[in-house]
């Protein structure tokens, strides 16, 4: 199956055919990291260039294994180092890296779109690596990665992701990869940060975490930032705790061989207990392994062999 | 200078005229009115075909100057006015520095008879700096020559200021113009809070944010008796609270802008930094209650906001961008495509809107109007006339449109002010 | 692109003659046949080793573990493919260091696809050799590559296609000669 894309800047607009080839081609990858020499040629002499806006250890880390893994050559560039501090336009910064002749650009930005705009003008394959609130597309994709080898299918899955659902790029793209998957999905969380209008997009929002973890197959935790405490989003994060922490108690009310996801990094005892987190029941870190071949599959599917060079 | 219009289809609102008639101007006025008026030697305006209509009136445009030349200068802006086919248009107070004093306000009126071919009427700040503290010398900025007062941009937030400046207004008899916005509650908001803003993950700002506001002006409204024009209003329970505040003895007169008639927040999924505007362009069923609000004749008035921004300004992420969104060459042919030629307008009433009504708020005495003794101010346009926008070719600095491409019928095709033909 | 049929060089009556005298080979030439493994290249090769292996078995009494090779991410020849590849799962559960392998593919041409092939198994490992084995050599080699096991020397003009069936995918067991018609 072709996979006709240049950009991968999100999930909405990616056809369910086009995920699942992904998926499919990540599997075949799985195997290279387990190798002694966890490297093959396929991307050799392709330039990438992580250009990370916001701080990010996780993802940029996944990202360069991935495209050391493939042979690629990758640098990092970071906001701190930047000209952007010194009054640079976003647009300036991205031709000046351009300019040496990058191959792929993956972008992590706050401000949501700026994956999207950056491919309006740049030649380089755009990836997007989280943009504000809006998506995080390889993050939702080594997430379906991660439960279909767990659950070996992902269609009819009752999938619950609970927490900050408003600001979560994570929970916008998984709300649209897993409904294009036929998983039916419920979010909880704090009104303030699940406004009901969510439903519009075929999802259950409840407020109630005790009743809607019953018969939950995947239960996805997100990250609680405490700044949104300030901003009265929820009063405390006591209370936070208390009416959405997953406890043992808590996860006893899912189904019997539920997993427990969580994209990290993991506020040990706020939104998680640190039990739950450790135990055989949560696949964390499966999913960092996952996110390796997940993205291996990305850079080659968009970079590899796509150059129809002009042979006669 | 005489210039002698034959054969249009003149409408004047203010004298329930449309019939086929001859108008002659003589030094900046409009001296005879009749079926058939001979030339004798005066340049002639064949008019056949083509409406005649007393020049229109935009209530709200931000031309720049001084101190924010690179966008918009008051020239730049007239030019543009005339080719969209204002006669006259009222510029906002936030210029660097800000029109809270007599000197700024000359300045602007003296740069304006210099270079400007249309008449431009100054709003002076309500509060100094438009920090929303201490009201400005009202009568001194009205003797200087302006005719109107608004913080636009910035709302007035503290009511005990906002009703101070309109009990004092009511010495005046001018009106104030508030752009109604809860700071608390917009923030740091970028587009509508609704499907689009949660599906995008973009900081959203709610309509209770400008409802909030025009409940409390339409309060202070009436216990003050003062005249309180909404700008830009732009939700449906805005205009819900309007017609409550109509229906009361109030002096509350509203406007809406074209961009909030025809775009919806759905449209920021291309994430086009030309679409940030404030207030947010609104939800599909806030369109159908404006255009409701029109048929029905709640509204007042249509204003640009015109708020032209430099290329490079625009071409950034979406959260760098300003807010604003240029409106002087587009304004005309979107209403008289969108509302006139689908007949949700009658071709009166919107005349009598963008010209009559403006006049009569704005207390301009020789404007809005055909009839002897007015201002020889008239838009000329051509129904049929079909136009495709093309920002490249903008009069205006700026080329902040999201209507580039739009193909629309309806358009002005000659603007004349004091007599002078000004733009065909 | 339509193509057409131009011959029939072998049946499966040929191809298993021909796998059978190259199992002698094998065996004749590798005395000890514990440390011999074999890996096909997808997707022909492996049912090619497959049968080799079974082979060996009803000779030898001995059971020669048979690896699965994808070689898509070591191609060179990327820009000249119309469309993706997909790639498919490497799949060999044995260590190559010190093995004898014995490579298997049924068509040896330009050899790049063995060129590939020899980079990626020298990744999983370091072999004591690497044996290679072609049901058809159609000659028009770009590298220096040869056989040491040839089911059939077959020459060809470039323009024309090897086809090989094998029925474990194909329905029957054959091999053709084809070449593309211009149907513009």
């Amino acid at each position: 199956m072709p996979f006709d894309h240049k950009h991968l800047l999100g999930i909405e607009f990616l056809p369910k055919k086009d995920i699942l080839t992904i998926l499919d081609t990540a599997e075949s990858f799985v195997e290279i990291s387990t190798r002694e020499v966890k490297k093959v040629p396929i991307l050799r002499g392709k330039t990438i260039i992580n250009l990370f806006f916001e701080p990010s250890t996780r993802t940029r880390s996944s990202f360069e294994l991935a495209a050391k893994r493939l042979s690629a050559d990758i640098i990092n560039f970071n906001r701190q180092f930047s000209s952007v501090v010194k009054g640079e336009t976003l647009k300036d910064t991205v031709l000046n890296l351009e300019s040496m002749q990058s191959d792929a650009l993956i972008i992590r930005h706050n401000c949501p779109g700026v994956p999207h705009y950056i491919s309006t003008f740049c030649r380089s394959h755009v990836i997007n690596a989280g943009d504000g609130a809006h998506e995080h597309p390889t993050q939702a994709l080594l997430d379906a990665f991660t439960i279909r080898q767990q659950k070996k299918k992902l269609e009819g899955l009752k999938i619950l992701i609970v927490g900050d659902i408003l600001h979560s790029r994570v929970a916008r793209s998984n709300i649209f990869l897993l409904s294009k998957m036929g998983a039916e999905i419920a979010c909880v969380g704090p009104p303030a940060l699940l406004p009901e209008e969510f439903k519009e997009f075929g999802i259950a929002c409840d407020y109630d975490l005790d009743r809607a973890i019953q018969g939950a197959d995947v239960i996805m935790m997100l990250r609680i930032q405490s700044e949104r405490q300030q901003k009265n989003l929820f009063p405390s994060l006591r209370e936070y705790k208390d009416i959405f922490s997953l406890t043992p108690k808590r996860f006893r009310r899912a189904k019997r061989n539920a997993i427990i996801m969580h994209p990290g990094p993991i506020n040990r005892g706020v939104e998680i207990s640190a039990d739950l987190a450790d135990s055989a029941k949560s696949v964390i870190l499966r999913q960092v392994e996952n996110g390796i071949a997940v993205r291996m599959a990305v850079l080659y599917l968009l970079l590899g062999g796509k150059e129809r060079e002009t042979t006669d | 200078m005489r210039l002698l219009i034959k054969n249009g289809r003149v409408i004047d609102p203010a004298s329930h005229v449309d019939e086929t008639l001859d108008i002659l101007i003589d030094r900046g006025k409009i001296t005879e009115i009749k079926p058939k008026i001979e030339g004798d030697g005066t340049k002639i305006i064949d008019a056949s075909r083509l409406v005649v209509a007393p020049g229109f009136i935009d209530m709200h445009a931000h031309l720049r100057e001084p101190g924010q030349e690179e966008k918009e200068t008051i020239k730049t802006g007239s030019l543009a006015a005339a080719k969209g086919g204002f006669t006259s248009i009222a510029c906002m107070p936030n210029t660097a520095p800000v029109n809270d004093s007599r000197g700024v306000t000359e300045l602007i009126i003296s740069e304006a008879k210099r270079n400007a071919v249309v008449n431009i009427l100054p709003i002076a700040a309500v509060t100094r700096g438009l920090r929303g503290e201490e009201i400005t010398d009202m009568a001194d900025l009205r003797d200087a020559g302006a005719i109107a007062f608004s913080d636009d941009g910035h709302p007035i937030e503290n009511s005990l200021v906002m009703r101070r400046a309109l009990e004092y207004s009511r010495l005046l008899d001018v009106p104030i113009i508030d752009h109604c916005e809860d700071r608390n509650l917009s923030a740091e908001g970028i587009m509508h809070e609704g499907k689009t803003s949660l599906k995008l993950g973009i900081k959203a700002i709610p309509a209770s944010s400008e409802e909030i506001l025009v409940a409390r002006d339409i309060i202070l409204a009436k216990e003050t008796r003062a005249k309180v024009h909404i700008a830009h209003l732009s939700v449906k329970g805005a205009v819900d609270l309007l017609k409550f505040a109509k229906q009361q003895d109030t002096k509350i007169t509203a406007e809406i802008t074209p961009h909030h008639l025809f775009l919806t927040d759905a449209s920021l999924e291309s994430f086009d930094t030309n679409l940030k505007v404030n207030p947010p362009l609104r939800s599909e069923q806030d369109v159908e209650a404006l255009i409701d609000a029109i048929r029905e004749g709640w509204i007042d008035t249509f204003a640009t906001d015109h708020a032209p921004h430099t290329p490079d300004e625009k071409d950034v992420e979406l959260d760098k961008a300003p807010f604003g969104i240029n409106g002087l060459e587009t304004a005309v042919p979107l209403l008289l495509d969108k509302l006139v030629n689908k007949n949700i307008l009658p071709l009166d009433k919107f005349i009598a809107m963008i010209s009559t009504i403006p006049a009569k708020i704005l207390g301009l005495k020789n404007k809005g109007k055909i009839s002897v003794g007015a201002d020889a101010d008239l838009t000329i346009l051509k129904l049929q006339k079909e136009v495709i926008i093309d920002t490249s070719r903008f009069l205006s600095k700026s080329r902040n449109s999201p209507f580039h491409g739009w193909k629309l019928k309806g358009a002005p095709v000659m603007t004349i002010v004091g007599g002078k033909i000004v733009y065909s | 692109m339509a193509e057409k049929i131009k011959a029939r060089v072998m049946d499966a009556r040929k191809i298993k003659r021909a796998l059978h005298r190259m199992a002698t080979e094998i065996i004749e030439r590798n005395r000890d046949l514990s440390s011999l493994v074999i890996v096909g290249i997808r997707t022909r090769g492996i049912y090619l080793g497959k049968r080799v292996s079974s082979m060996i078995k009803e000779l030898e009494n001995i059971k020669i573990p048979v690896g699965v090779l994808d070689i898509t991410l070591y191609r060179d020849d990327f820009s000249e493919l119309e469309a993706q590849h997909m790639v498919k799962k490497t799949e060999i559960d044995f260590s190559v260091v010190d093995k004898d392998i014995l490579l298997v593919d049924d068509v040896l041409f330009t050899g790049r696809t063995i060129r590939a092939a020899m980079d990626s198994l020298i990744d999983l490992g370091r072999p004591k050799s690497i044996q290679l084995f072609i049901l058809i050599d159609r000659g028009h080699r770009e590298l220096p590559i040869r056989a040491d096991y040839v089911g059939k020397f077959l020459p060809t003009s470039k323009r024309e296609i090897v086809q090989v069936h094998l029925k474990e995918i194909d329905e029957t067991d054959e091999v053709l000669i084809t070449e593309p018609v211009d149907t513009t």
